[in-house]
């Protein structure tokens, strides 16, 4: 496949041709803050608006996600503009998570703490207020555990429940603030025809999917800032 | 080439068609008969149209007089509906307001079986004569045209050769006659830019569109309008449904397409029936289907009946909408001109950009780009509602100024109250002050205002109107009708909308003015689709040209529009209250206001839930009961 040669931060890199800039960006080593992106997925949902960048003659940050590379391409991951707008986006998302790390089983493999430390932001909303959904816990299911109030609707479970496991235990439903990932007709887990194979555990960013029985991972809860 | 018939044989089979349609029309309107025509698009329903058309059906019956009642659209008027016109021969055509089934029993009788017109109940003559005042003596005359709306009100919708006779399908055939390329240069000449919102050049879209791969290729027609208070889409498709078609047709020649949709919301009943009818009668005629009039050219279109979502309304949620997907608005590039519905090339146009496309055909680009201002061309459709006195339906070129549209157009705000603000482009779009008043309608003026042009809504502000409240409702809309996708329309909007909240309850800080600013610059600048990227609109606008009333309603607890209920108080002046009148007591459901020893009406702060009753029923005469805020003014009451 031809490659194309593109700098981000000053950087030279090369990436494949038609290769979607996030995962250029990833693959060498560059990281962007992101949430709903999957690599194998060719139509980017494009929805957590957390991989801003700047590219040189644009006038607007643009979601890495979904801007093929092209030769010569000059990005900066760390310009005022898409910082601002990524911080922004995280805090909006922090403002409704329900922060709960010591006891979290994703604590310290979770990619929200990721982006707070790359961002050097803290975890809890500084100037937003906390608004929540007190949803109920979902922990039907003999495999995993489902807490939506730790749920960022990436939609990655459900673009693997769909596409890789060719079921579709759940998808999204209700608009706006109620938006959330749930069963067909808002069943259990348990009641679903779900098997357990915890693919989706496997690409949540967060501790919304987690599975059964996993140990937590003790020690520090909180980047320091 | 597709237009692969000699010239001949398409224009003698319209000919044919236009001949008999033209023939109708002459019989039913310049025959020695009276002809009633009365206006039942859903304005006109609503303030009981359709009881007129029967009384007027009855009387005429009872008499024994040979007069057709006929049902046309909207004539734009809503302010004055039920709208009659009746035409008698050598009287100019009188258009009657108001009308109710005794005032069509009394027409009738004087004026159609008499010869008095019933002056008092006449709106205007559609004609310039020496008895009547005419529409074209009304200062609005002075300033509207009419291009989309002229056959509004004037034609029976529901019959194809009203509209035929009037001009119709002409510039179909003549299209079918030219080359597609020569088609789009035309469009893409007069200038004609969108009129969904975002004002897109319509001539580069279908340019595109003609030039992407992928067959069959796809014509949407946007009828969603999801905007409160806007009904301009609904009224063309409801009263001339034929021209949206028309323009359809066109659109799929230029572009090549094989299959059409228009996309109607469910809500609009009328416009739904109305349109079925008239493509039902547009294939009858071979103006759709197979062999359009007998070329190589074939289209049809298929009515869809959207659930009435606002975000439906976006163009990539429209068509995952109707590939039958939850209607989700997805990250643009690809657009729909390259990759629309079932990922074919889509071209997906507005109501009103399709109507104006026949009359570009018709009488050519140059006199297209001749109406309007150096970037926005042609005509702006408004629907005026709010605190004005002409609400209804306007067509004006654009570059009119807002003033002229409000004020001699719309002939201003009622009661003698003060203009506050215009509220222009939908839910989000923005509140321009007396300032911005002398600012041309256009595209790009309004847009560098902070408001935008929309799709057509106009809602007028007076002074008693709270613009953080305005604000707050419009937030409250959008973020109930965010579809929920992304973070910052889910998110920013909620967050924004509980600042507004505690604002119009007196709980705001002024640090939280900073937050709100920031936020909805940063909802605007990332969100993903035009309804989080527009939503904040009304909170710039108002924090732009109102600030002053967002302080005062941190700082002083106050609402200075007494519109904020948490902010204020109910009070009986003292020496305005009648002692012998008791209607304030009567009105109020908590019973909070009880005479004093001097039978002076006093309200029980504690027990009063500021249901305004209590003010509306104090005779006029006394007007005691005010308004106060902030809520300690009130005066320490003596018992
Ligand atoms: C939230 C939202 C709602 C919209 N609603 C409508 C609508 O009701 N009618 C419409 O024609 N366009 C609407 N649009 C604009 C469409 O996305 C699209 O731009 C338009 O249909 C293109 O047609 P035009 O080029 O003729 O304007 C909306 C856009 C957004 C972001
Ligand atoms: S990863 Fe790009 S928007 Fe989520």
């Amino acid at each position: 496949m031809n490659q194309v040669t593109l700098t981000i931060n000053g950087i030279r890199i090369t990436a494949p041709e038609g290769e979607k800039l996030l995962w250029a960006a990833l693959d060498n080593g560059i990281y962007i803050p992101n949430l709903c992106g999957l690599k194998e997925n060719t139509e980017p949902l494009a929805a957590c608006r957390l991989c801003f960048v700047e590219i040189q003659g644009r006038n607007k940050p643009v979601t890495a996600c979904t801007e093929t590379v092209t030769e010569r391409m000059v990005v900066d991951t760390k310009g005022e503009q898409c910082l601002r707008l990524a911080k922004s986006g995280f805090e909006l998302l922090m403002a409704s998570h329900a922060l709960d790390c010591g006891h979290c089983l994703k604590n310290r493999n979770c990619e929200l703490q990721r982006i707070a430390h790359h961002l050097r932001v803290s975890l809890k909303p500084r100037i937003l207020r906390k608004i929540l959904r007190d949803l109920p816990v979902d922990d039907s299911h003999p495999a995993f555990i489902y807490d939506p109030n730790k749920c960022v609707l990436c939609g990655r479970c459900i673009w693997v429940c769909r596409n890789h496991v060719k079921s579709g235990v759940f998808g999204f439903a209700h608009r706006g603030f109620q938006r959330r990932v749930t069963t067909f007709g808002d069943e259990p887990m348990g009641r679903s025809d779900c098997d357990g194979c915890l693919e989706c555990v496997r690409v949540c960013p967060t501790g919304a999917l987690v599975e059964r029985g996993a140990v937590p991972r003790l020690g520090r809860t909180e980047p320091v800032y | 080439m597709r237009q692969g018939v000699p010239e001949g044989s398409l224009s003698t089979t319209f000919a044919s068609l236009q001949k008999n349609a033209l023939a109708r029309w002459q019989q039913e309107r310049s025959s020695a008969k009276p002809v009633i025509t009365v206006g039942t698009a859903t304005c006109g329903r609503a303030a009981g149209a359709l009881d007129v058309v029967q009384a007027f059906q009855d009387e005429l019956e009872r008499h024994g007089i040979d007069c057709p009642v006929i049902e046309v659209g909207c004539m734009g008027h809503c302010y004055a509906e039920p709208l009659v016109v009746i035409s008698k021969p050598f009287r100019p055509p009188i258009c009657y307001s108001r009308v109710n089934p005794v005032i069509a029993q009394r027409l009738v009788r004087e004026y159609i079986l008499g010869d008095d017109p019933c002056l008092e109940f006449v709106l205007g003559a559609l004609e310039p004569n020496d008895l009547i005042p005419s529409f074209q003596d009304f200062p609005r005359a002075a300033y509207e045209q009419k291009l989309l709306l002229k056959n509004c009100g004037h034609i029976n919708p529901l019959d194809i050769d009203h509209y035929i006779a009037n001009g119709g399908y002409t510039a179909l055939v003549k299209a079918l006659q030219s080359p597609p390329a020569h088609i789009i240069s035309e469009i893409k000449k007069s200038g004609l830019r969108g009129r969904g919102g975002a004002g897109f050049s319509t001539g580069e879209k279908w340019e595109v569109c003609n030039g992407a791969q992928g067959r069959p290729k796809y014509v949407i027609c946007n009828g969603d309008e999801g905007d409160p208070g806007a009904f301009m889409d609904r009224s063309i498709l409801e009263s001339d449904p034929h021209s949206v078609l028309e323009g359809m047709v066109i659109a799929a020649y230029a572009v090549g397409a094989r299959y059409g949709y228009l996309y109607i919301r469910a809500e609009y009943p009328l416009a739904v029936e109305h349109t079925r009818i008239a493509l039902a009668q547009a294939r009858k005629y071979n103006l759709l289907g197979k062999h359009i009039l007998g070329s190589d050219f074939s289209f049809d279109v298929t009515l869809f009946e959207g659930s009435g979502a606002f975000v439906c309304g976006e163009e990539t949620a429209l068509i995952s909408s109707l590939e039958g997907k939850s209607g989700m608005p997805r990250h643009r590039p690809p657009y729909p001109a390259v990759s629309g519905l079932n990922g074919k090339p889509t071209v997906i146009n507005n109501v009103k950009t399709l109507a104006s496309v026949p009359h570009i055909i018709n009488r050519g680009a140059d006199w297209f780009a001749g109406i309007g201002t150096e970037t926005s061309k042609g005509t702006a459709v408004f629907a005026l509602a709010g605190k004005i006195v002409s609400t209804g339906l306007i067509e004006v070129p654009m570059g009119t100024t807002l003033r002229q549209v409000i004020f001699d157009v719309g002939s201003g705000i009622p009661n003698n109250k003060n203009f506050k603000a215009v509220q222009i482009g939908g839910p989000s779009g923005g509140c321009l002050p007396e300032s911005s008043l002398d600012l041309p309608v256009d595209f790009n003026s309004l847009t560098g205002a902070g408001a935008m042009m929309g799709s057509g809504g106009m809602v007028v502000l007076d002074e008693d109107d709270c613009m953080v409240e305005i604000a707050r409702y419009f937030l409250e809309f959008t973020q109930r009708e965010s579809c929920g996708k992304c973070t910052f329309c889910r998110l920013g909007t909620r967050q924004m909308l509980s600042i507004l909240d505690d604002i119009t309850k007196g709980k705001g800080k002024l640090k939280n003015l900073e937050t709100l600013e920031r936020l909805a610059e940063d909802v605007k600048a990332g969100s993903l689709c035009g309804l989080g990227k527009t939503a904040p609109n009304p909170i710039l606008t108002t924090l732009r040209y109102f600030r002053n009333e967002y302080i005062a309603h941190i700082v002083e607890k106050r609402c200075p529009s007494l519109m904020c209920r948490d902010l204020l108080t109910y009070y009986i002046l003292p020496d305005k209250c009648e002692r012998s009148c008791d209607a304030c007591v009567g009105s109020c459901a908590v019973e909070a206001i009880t005479p004093n020893k001097q039978r002076i009406k006093v309200i029980d702060q504690d027990k009063c839930t500021k249901c305004d009753m209590c003010r509306v029923a104090c005779p006029v005469q006394y007007n005691a009961v005010v308004k106060l805020s902030p809520p300690q003014k009130v005066p320490v009451a003596s018992k």
